[in-house]
């Protein structure tokens, strides 16, 4: 595969929302407005990245039997790095998605990306599978942030346009489901033509 | 009395996939019959609660006497998936028979997020019922752990019923499947939503 296909494949043939439905907690709690949504695809990343490289450094010298536990705490402590430097640098984003950080370690996509790439591949392929994934999560996240702020506050990214409350269901947890559900339907039509 | 409004609260306003969205990808992973689901609910309220409990004495009374909260992560989950594996370990041992039942379901639990979820939450979050705001004790954490995971069992067997429908029913190609599924959801949270405010 080369480089630039590792890099975009995130965006529509492996998109890790709409085609893997990986991460689907983060994934609907977090996307209350785009910027929660952009903030939250961004940590993600971070993660994914320096999991996907250490774990194709040291895929070779683990033991198969227990390779799972080992990608974990790898994980984990990037997950540990990731919440003292948020707790240090941006504590109110820390604030806003709180139970979500740590909750990065059980994120599916993690340790899926672990497992069906970065322990087989070399370092600079992980790293570059690590940004693509990463990036096609962080934009998914941003879109159904994009919707749900529209529709439940009538405002992108805090810029305010339509007057009014908006439809307060689509803040809340009911608007997540339905809306990463037409979503779906949306990107199930467009990727057929 | 406190109790009773714990278990309201977990099981109907906050509830654990409705509300909170905790162990989404097992909730819509074996929700397809309703005999699946029973397990999957079955295996999560033993393992939520064991995981619950321990994480809750070993924050107590190793990790915040030290001084080594920033390690809660870390120590969390390895806890949780080295239960799992022994809890495996035992049934196959002691009963065979509930080994065979909630077999399958075990290792999955792992990575479900639910469990370290409510482990964090039990540690982290102050607690609004009774005498004010404070730190739940062993006692709330443990009864909030049980409720949390039957709200989750709730949750899960309503959905299969739903889905054994669904899948009788026709819908629009594009909607088969998943979206379909998550929509359903969706109406159920909203329905769901009619709860807040009694607690």
């Amino acid at each position: 595969m080369s480089k630039l296909a590792l890099i975009t494949k995130g965006f529509l043939k492996e998109n890790p929302t709409f085609v893997l439905v990986l991460g689907m907690c983060p994934t609907l709690a977090t996307t209350t407005s785009a910027m929660n949504g952009l903030e939250m695809g961004l940590a993600t990343m971070f993660v994914l990245i320096l999991s996907n490289i250490v774990i194709s450094l040291i895929a070779p010298v683990v033991p198969d039997k227990v390779h799972i536990p080992v990608y974990i705490v790898v994980i984990a402590t990037f997950v540990t790095l990731l919440q003292l430097l948020m707790q240090a640098y941006v504590p109110e984003v820390y604030e806003t998605l709180g139970l979500f950080i740590p909750l990065i370690v059980v994120n599916c996509i993690v340790l899926g990306r672990a497992e069906a790439f970065a322990n087989k591949n070399t370092v600079g392929d992980s790293a570059l599978d690590g940004i693509g994934i990463g990036l096609g999560f962080t934009v998914s996240l941003v879109v159904i942030g994009i919707v749900r702020e529209i529709l439940g506050s009538g405002s992108v990214f805090g810029w305010k346009f339509i007057p009014g409350d908006g439809i307060l269901a689509f803040v809340m947890a009911p608007g997540a489901f339905i809306v990463l559900g037409y979503l779906m339907v949306l990107f199930n039509k467009l990727a057929k033509r | 009395m406190d109790y009773l409004l714990i278990i309201i609260s977990a099981v109907f306003v906050n509830n654990i996939v409705l509300a909170q969205f905790l162990g989404v990808c097992p909730f819509l992973g074996v929700s397809n019959k309703l005999s699946t689901a029973t397990g999957m609910s079955g295996a999560v309220c033993f393992v939520i609660t064991l995981a619950t409990v321990v994480t809750y004495l070993l924050n107590r009374y190793l990790l915040v006497p030290f001084g080594l909260e920033f390690l809660q992560t870390i120590a969390f989950i390895l806890v949780i998936a080295s239960l799992v594996q022994m809890v495996e370990i035992i049934l196959k041992k002691i009963s065979p028979s509930l080994y065979q039942a909630l077999g399958i379901f075990l290792p999955l639990i792992t990575t479900n997020c639910a469990v370290l979820g409510v482990a964090i939450t039990v540690v982290s979050k102050e607690f609004n019922f009774g005498s004010g705001p404070h730190m739940m004790n062993l006692a709330e954490a443990t009864v909030y752990a049980i409720a949390t995971s039957l709200g989750y069992g709730l949750a899960m067997v309503l959905f299969a019923g739903m889905r054994e429908q669904l899948a009788r029913s026709s819908v629009p190609a594009a909607f088969k499947g998943l979206p379909i599924a998550f929509i359903t959801v969706g109406i159920m949270a909203l329905a769901f939503l009619g709860f807040s405010g009694i607690v």
